[in-house]
Parts: structure tokens; C-alpha cells; sequence
């Protein structure tokens, strides 16, 4: 059990998310920083689909009620363990009784908490993902609070064989901020003005306070959509289309663009101009507010290809460990 | 009027786009139309009758569709092709359906939707007249009256679900120069009381759950379109109770109908008024308000 003494600023439980429901309103959900989550689980012995915690700037203070063994990935983030210093990306054993106290991320802005098992919450349509918009998944589908109770699921790997697991950081997924974040330009790119098509791509946008799992508002120049006769249903601002799905990672523009992430609204009838590959949406769920971000444009072929090299990079960290 | 046609739409070619890597999104039409929207509806049954393995989720909307999958099993290039193949081979033509008529009572110009719209009359087009005022005014209307008469006076099918679970976006069943439209707020609200009935673009909305929203609010449902925890009679099957293809029937009540049905959807004995029938959309082209008049037979007889 994992008795939570201190929430945080929004600690959920989080898995690689919940499918096959988009066509109800029902988002995916699940880790934003995938590649993070699934390091964290390896480094246990997990599964890559158990649900861990993904803990945002202010991570949770948590006691353990009996012995576990956990891991920490993603954004940088002082954590202690009954007063002592514990590193990330190792596997590391924690003993019954012992508190776990993570302190305000100093880079990046989420931090996973993976515990051999797996935390064993109840399932909901296939996952163990919180959704808060509707209260399902994870505990009570909300955010963490003091006096919670997480069960860790048995069945987890064997500690002793788990317990040397460390991955070197040349490895490790970057968190800096001064990566470019790669989109495909596309959807309704074409009702923007050729200057603002150009500004999406040239521009540094700038991480408003609104950022969250639910989607990113960004900051930057006023793009401008060709004025045309509105089609009919669309609503009579030229930023409206009649309603569409928002693919994840998709960029909408009521005004200032909103980046799409996972707990988003299914569709709606703003205009998108872009989508944000899968692999740099991993880099963008680690911006933190007032930090910058570029869209970088690359072809499908491009997109591709990166999504490949990020799986040959998480294919050969879980082949160096154990088990 | 009881003799016009709705005239078919002849859809442009459709327009395929990459959404990232792992979306395609594919768009039937600029404008809305029930051609378009039957369209997006076959083809995404076609395309779940495949089982085609990588596709994680294949969503309808009003006027287009799209698809995610797990790039690592499916290329994005094959899932395109896959998709114009379909396509192809897709004719609305051939396309009924088996729909569910829905009664729907509503009671218009209620308190909570109308404290909220006062409390945002900032971010609305006319500080000085409510939302129904408004529209009325804006589609030609004499009267709020008139304007609510028009709006329940043929049904709406859901076209779309979606935005938050739950939430069916609805197109009014008659031919586009008997439909109304009217704009979003000029800036969205941060709040939106539950279950309220708004209208935006060409759609009227339910909203499953208290929150944001831009619709403008004509009234407010005492029935559930949304239940997470699948406690209430019509959710067995579904936390969300409206389907695509489902068709609404807006019905006006008054204060007491409403809290009579709201204190039996509270107490979980609530049963939807509900029918069902098989629609063809040819002979709903034909003749639209003849065909919604025998609709609203099968559910209220």
C-alpha cells in the first residue's frame, strides 16, 4: 500500500492510456510523457502498460506500508527517501515504513514514480488511466490528495533481480527546453494566410499558465485566417470549421494556438493547422510554463522515421536491463 | 412547406490529411449536409467491420471522419490506402440504419441556464437581450415563441458525439433553407450548468457535464445523457446514452413536468421514451416533414 501524506500540485495514475472510446467524447488519456512511463516501468520489471503515478512540478510526499521497489523518470525532481537523496533512473528499494518525498521539478515538469507491480487500481475500459473531466479511472478519477490509499499489485519482478537496474542518461529522453517540437502542417492549414502559415513554423510561442493534460495554450504572433464566405454550419468566424475530431497532438487556433494532449476534448470547431508527431509529444508534455516552444515542420516520412529511432532508443534501454 | 425536399448534396472529392503519424483525418465536405454526414457514418462502419489491426479508433463527425492507430503495427501510408478503398467502395445509397427515436422534454427559458448566460452577457454578442432573444431575432423570428415552435418543430439526429463524452451534436432534420443558424458566444464560457440544450453553428448540443462551452443555452433537460458509473435504466450497455444516427425529439415542458422527471431520473426509475425504426434516407429526402410527422407516430403512439 502506498499511503499518500501530500498530494502535490497534481499527481495521477496513469498508464499508456484508454482506447476505442474516441467516438463517444472519451479521450485517451493516459502517461503524456510516454517514453518517461515506459523507462519507469522497465527499470521494475513491469509490464509496459502497468499504470504508475505522473507527478506534475510538486511531486507527492508517500508512505510506503510495506517493502517496494520503485523508479523515477522524466523531469528532473529532488525526491528523498526518509532524508536521503534518491537518483532517478534506478531502480531502487524502499522498505515498509519508509517515507518517499519528492520535492518541485528543477527541470521539466513530469516526473513518473514507477513500483514494481504496478499500482492496482480498478480498470476502466480496458485502462487505469485518471480522467478527472468525468471522475473515471486511476483513484476515484481524480488527482491525488492526503489520506489516499494505493494498492501495488503482487506479481511484480523479482526485487533482488531488479534492484541493479540504472539506465545511463546519454539514453534518457532529453527534458531540455531548447529541443524544436516537430509537426506535420496539414488539417486546415490552408485557411491561414500564406505570412501566417509561415509564422506558425518561424515563431517562438511561449507556454501560457493554461497548460496542462488537457491541452497546451501557447503564446505568440496573431495568425490570420483568409476571410472567406463561411461554409454552411461552420458558424460565422473564420476560425470555425464545421465540427471535426482533434487528433492528439493537433493545433487549434480560436486565437492563440492550443496544443491538443491527452485528456482534450474529442473534437469541436476550431480550425487545426498542424499536428505534433507522437515522439515530440513526449518533449512538449515536459515544457513548463513560461518556457518557449518552436514547431519544427517535417515531412510524414520524417515523422516516421523519428518515431523508429525513439523506439530503438526505449527497445535498447529495456534490453540492458533486468529481468 | 409540409411538400419540400431536401436536395442531395453532390460531395466534393474528399480530402485526406496526415494528423501527426498516427491519425488520418478525412474531410467529405466544407459545409454540412446529411449527405456528408451519412457518408462518415457508413464509411467508419465499413471501416469497424474490417478489424483492421493497428486501428485503435475510428470517429464519425459531422462532415468528416477520423481514424488513430498504433503506428508501430500500421503505416500511415497503408492505413490512407486502406482508407481510400473503402471508400471507393462505400455507397450511401444502399445505407438504412435502424434508429432509436428519443423524447426528449425540455424546459426552455429555465433559471439555471439563465443565471449563467446573464452572469457572461460580456462575452455574448448582445449584453442586452438573452440568448434566445437573440437567435430568435438573428433567424427572422417575430417571437422567442416562434423561434422555440421552429426548433421543436421537426427533430434533430445526432450527427456527431463528442467533445467531452456524451455530448451529441444535432442537426435539425429539414431542408437547409427551413434551417436555422446562429454564432458561438464571442468568447467561451467558463461555465455551462448540466443537461443544458445549446445551439451553435447548425447543431444543438446536450451538455453531459457542468463546464466551458460556447453554445448559446435555450433551456435545460432533466434526463441524463452521460452516466459514468452505468447505475441508470438505458446505460447497460454504455456510459453514454445517444448514438450517431439516433434522433432527438425535442418536447417543451413546464416546471412541474420537469421536476416530476428529474426526481425519477434521481431515484433511478426513469425509462427513456424511446422507438425504434429503420430509416431510410431516401424517402426522408423525399419528404422530409411527412417522414419526421411519422417518426414522431411510431414514439408517441
Amino acid at each position: 500500500m502506498m499511503r499518500i501524506l501530500e498530494g502535490g500540485t497534481s499527481t495521477t495514475v496513469q498508464d499508456l492510456g484508454r482506447f476505442g472510446q474516441y467516438h463517444i467524447g472519451m479521450p485517451p488519456s493516459g502517461a503524456m510523457d510516454q517514453f518517461s512511463h515506459r523507462v519507469a516501468n522497465a527499470l521494475v520489471g513491469n509490464d509496459e502498460d502497468a499504470a504508475a503515478l505522473e507527478m506534475t512540478y510538486q511531486g507527492s510526499t508517500i508512505e510506503f506500508t510495506e517493502d517496494a521497489v520503485i523508479a523515477l523518470t522524466g523531469a528532473e525532481m529532488p525526491v528523498e527517501l526518509d532524508g536521503e537523496p534518491v537518483p532517478m533512473y534506478s531502480a531502487v528499494r524502499v522498505e515498509a515504513g519508509q517515507t518517499l518525498d519528492a520535492e518541485f521539478a528543477t527541470e521539466g515538469a513530469r516526473t513518473y514514480l514507477a513500483v514494481a507491480g504496478g499500482i492496482d487500481v480498478p480498470e476502466v475500459m480496458g485502462s487505469r488511466s485518471t480522467y478527472t473531466l468525468v471522475g473515471i479511472g486511476g483513484l476515484e478519477g481524480r488527482t491525488l490528495q492526503e489520506g489516499d490509499e494505493l494498492p501495488v499489485g503482487d506479481g511484480g519482478a523479482d526485487a533482488e533481480a531488479v534492484l541493479g537496474n540504472s539506465v545511463a542518461e546519454e539514453r534518457v529522453a532529453g527534458v531540455a527546453p531548447e529541443e524544436g517540437v516537430r509537426v506535420i502542417v496539414g488539417l486546415f492549414d490552408y485557411r491561414l494566410t500564406d505570412e501566417s502559415r509561415a509564422e506558425l513554423t518561424d515563431a517562438e510561442w511561449t507556454v501560457t499558465p493554461e497548460a496542462d493534460r488537457v491541452g497546451y495554450r501557447l503564446e505568440g504572433p496573431e495568425l490570420d485566417f483568409v476571410e472567406r464566405e463561411q461554409p454552411f454550419g461552420a458558424g460565422t468566424d473564420p476560425s470555425n470549421v464545421v465540427d471535426v475530431g482533434y487528433p492528439i497532438g493537433s493545433i487549434q487556433l480560436p486565437q492563440q494556438p492550443i496544443v491538443v494532449m491527452r485528456d482534450a476534448v474529442t473534437g469541436g470547431g476550431y480550425a487545426t493547422v498542424g499536428t505534433v508527431i507522437s515522439t515530440d509529444r513526449d518533449v512538449l508534455a515536459q515544457r513548463r510554463t513560461h518556457e518557449t516552444v518552436s514547431f519544427e515542420a517535417v515531412t510524414l516520412e520524417e515523422a516516421v522515421e523519428a518515431r523508429t529511432a525513439r523506439n530503438e532508443r526505449l527497445e535498447a534501454i529495456v534490453e540492458s536491463l533486468d529481468p | 412547406m409540409s411538400d419540400a425536399r431536401i436536395e442531395r448534396t453532390e460531395l466534393p472529392d474528399a480530402r485526406y490529411e496526415h494528423g501527426g503519424d498516427d491519425h488520418v483525418f478525412v474531410e467529405l465536405d466544407e459545409s454540412m449536409s446529411f449527405d456528408a454526414n451519412f457518408r462518415a457514418m457508413a464509411i467508419t462502419q465499413q471501416i469497424r467491420e474490417r478489424d483492421i489491426e493497428g486501428i485503435n479508433e475510428i470517429a464519425p463527425a459531422n462532415a468528416s471522419y477520423m481514424v488513430q492507430f498504433d503506428p508501430d503495427v500500421i503505416r500511415p501510408e497503408s492505413v490512407l490506402g486502406e482508407l481510400r478503398e473503402i471508400a471507393a467502395e462505400t455507397d450511401i445509397e444502399e445505407y438504412s440504419w435502424e434508429t432509436r427515436i428519443i423524447d426528449v422534454p425540455v424546459l426552455f427559458r429555465d433559471p439555471w441556464t439563465h443565471e449563467t448566460l446573464m452572469e457572461f452577457r460580456d462575452r455574448h454578442q448582445t449584453p442586452d437581450s438573452t440568448d434566445l432573444e437573440y437567435s430568435a431575432e438573428l433567424n427572422g423570428f417575430d417571437s422567442v415563441e416562434a423561434f422555440i415552435d421552429a426548433f421543436v418543430s421537426a427533430p434533430h439526429m445526432v450527427t456527431m458525439v463528442g467533445f467531452v463524452p456524451g455530448l451529441p451534436w444535432c442537426f435539425q432534420m429539414v431542408p437547409q433553407e427551413d434551417q436555422m443558424e446562429v454564432p458561438k458566444y464571442k468568447q467561451p464560457r467558463t461555465d455551462t450548468p448540466s443537461r443544458t440544450i445549446g445551439f451553435g453553428g447548425a447543431f444543438s448540443v446536450i451538455y453531459p457535464v457542468q463546464g466551458a462551452g460556447g453554445y448559446q443555452m435555450y433551456g435545460r433537460t432533466p434526463i441524463e445523457v452521460l452516466d459514468v458509473d452505468q447505475e441508470l435504466p438505458g446505460f447497460e450497455e454504455s456510459m453514454v446514452f445517444p448514438n450517431p444516427g439516433d434522433i432527438l425529439n425535442y418536447r417543451p415542458v413546464d416546471r412541474e413536468e420537469y421536476d416530476a422527471v428529474r426526481e425519477r431520473v434521481e431515484a433511478g426509475t426513469y425509462e427513456y421514451d424511446t422507438a425504434t425504426a429503420e430509416f431510410e434516407p431516401d424517402e426522408f429526402f423525399e419528404s422530409p416533414y411527412e417522414y419526421n410527422e411519422r417518426l414522431s407516430e411510431v414514439l408517441y403512439e
